[in-house]
């Protein structure tokens, strides 16, 4: 036994704050090698599993070009410090995303970007955000709420995806599970 | 290897049995959540488990075999106590001093090193530390002694909710540099949802649910159709729980695993860990223990200890 048991009790409400008793957080930064890029977070009421919320997360950074090839994916013990997660959870999602080709474990030193999705420049990517922001405007405009706009953008991209004879792979920017990387 | 093992187990206290015909068998290398309402037999089950209590009934072995209790099963468990009990006069030196003394196996350097990581003086008396402070230093005092499995009882119960979180990622960060297996209870499931790979669900002194997370949400679904014709396709489903509108159904079943093709009309949705939980609280007589049903069918031969 660590402790005899009701020795004390440890009293009223914790005091405001604890200076310093980051969890390993604070500390941990400063024993930190080359960081990686990104960050996670997590949004517990998404509803969509936390490892999937990583998956989506770093496939995001390698679509808005926060991440590149040859970047590292933040250490394990980083990410469960950070967000207080199973390390498995961790684990479960850079499994994933090596299964799809995005990343690979170098052993004894972590997980690091292999492959991109979809690189494209930022100007380009603002150009394209307007243009989507205006046909928004002539949707509203016609009437559509939300709900069918997604799902006549849904539609559509459905129907390009099967024009071009289901080689959207790398490029569909709906990110279901099914779809690899070319 | 198997972190905590029982079967048959029981524990009477006067006429009321707090924990009836348990058998568990929670493997290594997870984070096990013990969930119920309170006065489920989740502190009564910890308790045997680490040695605390004996078994009215049956038997209870840790760490691959040890029987709980024993010297060699206490020096690969570390166990916090609700409230996380510390002498409160006491700095947190002479807790370090104490807890070394008090076991064969004790890490000073580790347990300074980490509560100077944590901003805590070793001067400072327990009883003057903030909430979130003293979990910590209870929790530095487990670590330190190298468990393999660690128990925390209620260990977020008094605390806010950044204490809450820094906590749990303390215990995670020990997870991810130790591989040490843990099992902690909490009456909220919402608590441990974010950490548990693996969860006992108890409620009137039984184990409910037990079982690996992920196979527990395979292995369970809702099904969303018409009220009208509800009823009779029930009957060919193994239903947990079933709520039933005017016009509409809902049924939470167990899959076989295969994923069944449902009626037209019906719907078949994933089910959440929280939905889960209640279904089987909300309905005492459902269970689902798919490792344990094995060791209950050993069960008559061990009852006699």
């Amino acid at each position: 036994m660590t402790i005899d048991k009701g020795i004390s009790r440890a009293g009223g409400r914790a005091d405001a704050s604890s200076p310093g008793a980051g969890g390993g957080d604070g500390p941990a930064a400063a024993a930190r090698g080359p960081a990686s890029p990104i960050e996670f977070r997590l949004d517990p009421a998404s509803g969509v599993p936390t490892y999937l919320q990583l998956v989506q997360q770093v496939e995001h950074a390698l679509r808005l070009g926060y991440l590149k090839p040859g970047d590292q994916l933040p250490k394990v013990r980083d990410a469960v410090a950070a967000l207080a997660i199973n390390p498995n959870t961790v684990l479960k999602a850079y499994r994933e995303l090596e299964t799809k080709g995005l990343a690979a474990g170098r052993p004894g030193q972590g997980t690091f970007v292999q492959a991109t999705l979809s690189q494209i420049a930022l100007p380009e990517l603002t150009v394209l955000h307007r243009s989507l922001l205006g046909w928004l405007a002539s949707a509203d405009a016609a009437g559509l709420d939300e709900d069918g706009m997604a799902a006549l953008f849904t539609t559509a991209l459905r129907e390009f995806r099967g024009r071009r004879g289901g080689s959207g792979g790398r490029r569909g920017a709906a990110g279901g599970g099914t779809e690899g990387v070319a | 290897m198997n972190v905590i093992e029982a079967s048959g187990l029981g524990k009477r206290y006067g006429g009321t049995w707090a924990l009836r015909e348990c058998a568990l068998a929670i493997p290594a290398g997870h984070v096990a959540a013990l969930v119920g309402p309170n006065g489920a037999g989740k502190t009564t089950l910890l308790h045997l488990a680490v040695g605390l209590a004996a078994p009215t009934v049956g038997t209870v072995t840790v760490l691959g075999g040890r029987p709980a209790g024993s010297p060699a099963a206490l020096d690969g468990i570390a166990f916090v106590a609700q409230d996380t009990p510390l002498y409160k006069n006491l700095p947190a030196a002479d807790m370090l001093h104490l807890t070394r003394n008090l076991n064969r196996r004790f890490d000073q350097g580790y347990a300074r090193a980490r509560l100077a990581d944590l901003g805590i003086p070793l001067k400072r008396k327990a009883g003057h530390m903030s909430g979130g402070q003293q979990a910590q230093l209870a929790l530095t005092l487990a670590l330190a002694r190298r468990p393999r499995l660690l128990v925390l009882d209620e260990p977020m119960a008094m605390l806010d909710p950044l204490a809450r979180h820094d906590f749990m990622a303390a215990v995670m960060t020990a997870v991810a540099d130790d591989g040490v297996s843990v099992l902690l209870s909490s009456h909220v499931l919402a608590e441990l949802e974010r950490v548990a790979d693996y969860l006992i669900l108890m409620s009137r002194g039984r184990v409910q649910v037990a079982g690996d997370v992920d196979d527990l949400l395979a292995g369970h679904r809702v099904l969303t159709g018409p009220a009208a014709g509800a009823g009779r396709y029930a009957e060919r489903l193994s239903v947990v729980h079933a709520r039933y509108g005017a016009a509409q159904a809902h049924l939470l079943v167990r899959t076989s695993g295969a994923t069944d093709p449902v009626p037209p009309g019906w719907e078949a949705h994933p089910v959440s860990l929280e939905e889960l939980t209640l279904a089987y609280l909300r309905e005492p007589g459902a269970a689902a223990l798919p490792g344990p049903a094995r060791a209950r069918d050993a069960e008559p031969t061990e009852v006699t200890k």
